[in-house]
């Protein structure tokens, strides 16, 4: 699936739910679902700043494309972390670099969620597009 | 106690007071606002919004420079706030009332210009482990710069400062305590004017920040005996970026200027400059003018209401949450002490205090959540914040009944 099209379907789903309750918990729900981060990577250095919750997050190179892993410590921004993981990984650094996430405001996470908050969203989207540009300058 | 519990919701016309704020009638996320973090910032009632808004529309002015009619009428309206001001600490002087920005300004100027004073290599600071970062760090970067030491006055497992330690603490060596009044996460009311006894006992001055307590209680000058006190207007139901520095006359006089400028000299040459005399010494450049009278408007609406009858009720706000949280499983009051004002830290088992706050504020509630400025009292509880819902007299049971349905749901959804 290209990014724009997980972006679609992500969407999708967010569009059954009409209340804000259903759209947290949908959100809760992949942040429970979130693959864990290798305890090793948790360490400081790893830690995104802006996110009054903390996020860790690691990048691995994989035949061209980069996977990504993270954990946080609250679970509604872990399931923010989850959403990004799930449009960003696996996939070419350009690809990563050149994604416009629309979807963030589409589906009004960007409106529903506090400045501190969606402050830490831009950071770890930053931080995954930092780590994408490294890994093409590398190779 | 049980007294004061039946009279206080009866004395007080709640919803004529709600009416004064006009904030608390609108809507959050579809929701009527229950503003519960009076702890960060108060609302506004009527009378500080109008004060403001005369000011430019019908007295702006510059104060103590212009001939004109303008700006005599604002000086004397400015100079009346302080006054205001000095009467509701029970200070002896106007001129001990310095308008500053706020706490955090007026805790920076005690410790620069007493500090440049009276600070040398060896000296050593009490603060507290309850401490607002405000409390700490003008402490901490003057000991690095003077090579002085930070000493620091544990508390228990309630959030109460153990006072044994404190004595222990106090030396020949001290040469400032500074210690809050109400701690802003604990909500402990620390005992200030034994605190004080104890520091003049060996002729240390005291700093009381004061930020949480005005809000609460009647803070008097001169029955605690206090050398400075501190507190920001934004709490006490005024204006955001003014504040006030109490200090007794002779320390005001002891120590140098802190910034310098128009408005703090008598004389200025470019050999030597003859410094003006208090308040103005401390007050350079143009001060925030409708702030100082605002906050003056602030308090003559505090004083109508009454302070004595606000802490009886907030009092039994307190005590009503307490009541019901506690009952929640797996939630944790964080500061227990005997003595508290209406602000309750709290988390609950295996939740981000973070979560809480944001399912909240869908909601329609507003709580605080995170470390609160504290870092290093969250870490005497190893924990990374609290949720904390700090009440204010025009706060109801009827919202902390809300608020309490809320939590529950929160809860359920991130369980
Ligand atoms: C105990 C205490 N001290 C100091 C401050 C700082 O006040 P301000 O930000 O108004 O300077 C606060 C505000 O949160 C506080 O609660």
């Amino acid at each position: 699936m290209t990014i724009e099209e997980t972006e679609q379907e992500i969407t999708e789903e967010f569009e059954l739910f009409d209340d804000w309750m259903g759209k947290y918990e949908h959100l809760i729900d992949m942040g429970k679902s979130l693959a864990m981060i290798d305890e090793k990577y948790k360490t400081d250095d790893k830690i995104i700043k802006g996110c009054q919750s903390r996020v860790w997050m690691h990048s691995e190179w994989k035949d061209g494309k980069i996977i990504y892993t993270a954990d946080s410590d609250a679970i509604i921004t872990k399931g923010m972390v989850a959403l990004m993981i799930r449009v960003l990984s696996n996939h070419t650094p350009d690809e990563i670099i050149n994604a416009k996430l629309e979807f963030v405001e589409k589906i009004g996470l960007t409106q529903h969620l506090s400045p501190t908050r969606s402050n830490g969203l831009v950071s770890m989207i930053k931080q995954m597009k930092l780590d994408a540009l490294a890994y093409k300058v590398q190779s | 106690m049980s007294d004061s519990k039946i009279i206080a919701s009866e004395i007080l016309p709640i919803q004529k007071i709600r009416a004064d704020f006009p904030i608390l009638s609108r809507k959050i996320n579809g929701k009527t606002l229950i503003y519960f973090d009076n702890g960060a910032t108060s609302q506004k009632p009527q009378v500080v919004i109008d004060a403001i808004d005369t000011y430019y529309k019908n007295q702006n002015a510059n104060i103590h420079r212009g001939v004109h009619t303008l700006s005599q009428k604002i000086t004397m309206a400015y100079e009346n706030a302080r006054t205001t001001i000095q009467k509701h600490l029970n200070a002896e002087h106007a001129h001990e009332i310095i308008f500053t920005k706020g706490t955090t300004d007026s805790i920076n100027l005690v410790a620069s210009s007493f500090g440049k004073k009276f600070i040398s290599s060896g000296d050593e600071i009490i603060i507290s482990a309850m401490e607002h970062h405000s409390n700490i760090l003008p402490w901490q970067q003057l000991c690095e710069e003077k090579g002085a030491i930070l000493k620091v006055v544990p508390i228990n497992d309630e959030g109460e400062l153990v006072m044994e330690e404190y004595k222990k603490l106090l030396n020949e060596k001290t040469r400032m305590v500074a210690i809050t009044h109400i701690s802003n996460v604990l909500g402990t009311i620390n005992p200030v004017k034994e605190i004080i006894e104890l520091a003049h006992a060996k002729n240390i001055p005291v700093l009381v920040d004061g930020a949480q307590a005005v809000p609460h209680t009647l803070a008097n000058m001169q029955e605690l005996d206090c050398d400075f006190y501190c507190f920001s207007a934004h709490k006490l139901f005024g204006p955001t970026g003014v504040g006030i520095l109490y200090g007794k006359e002779k320390w005001l006089n002891a120590i140098p200027p802190y910034q310098v400028g128009g408005g703090t000299i008598k004389t200025v040459s470019f050999d030597k400059t003859e410094y003006a005399d208090l308040p103005l010494k401390f007050e350079a450049g143009t001060p925030h003018i409708e702030g100082g009278i605002g906050l003056a408007a602030a308090i003559n609406y505090v004083n109508e209401i009454g302070l004595d009858n606000i802490a009886a009720y907030e009092h039994e706000l307190l005590a009503y949450a307490t009541e019901a949280l506690i009952k929640i499983e797996g939630l944790k009051i964080i500061g227990t002490a005997k003595n508290k004002a209406s602000v309750i830290s709290f988390i609950v088992e295996g939740l981000h205090p973070f979560d809480i706050g944001t399912i909240l504020d869908q909601l329609g509630i507003a709580v605080r959540t995170g470390h609160h400025c504290t870092q290093p009292l969250m870490q005497c509880y190893n924990i990374q914040g609290t949720v904390r819902a700090s009440f204010a007299f025009y706060n109801t049971k009827a919202e902390i009944d809300e608020f309490l349905k809320g939590l529950e749901r929160a809860i359920k959804m991130l369980k």
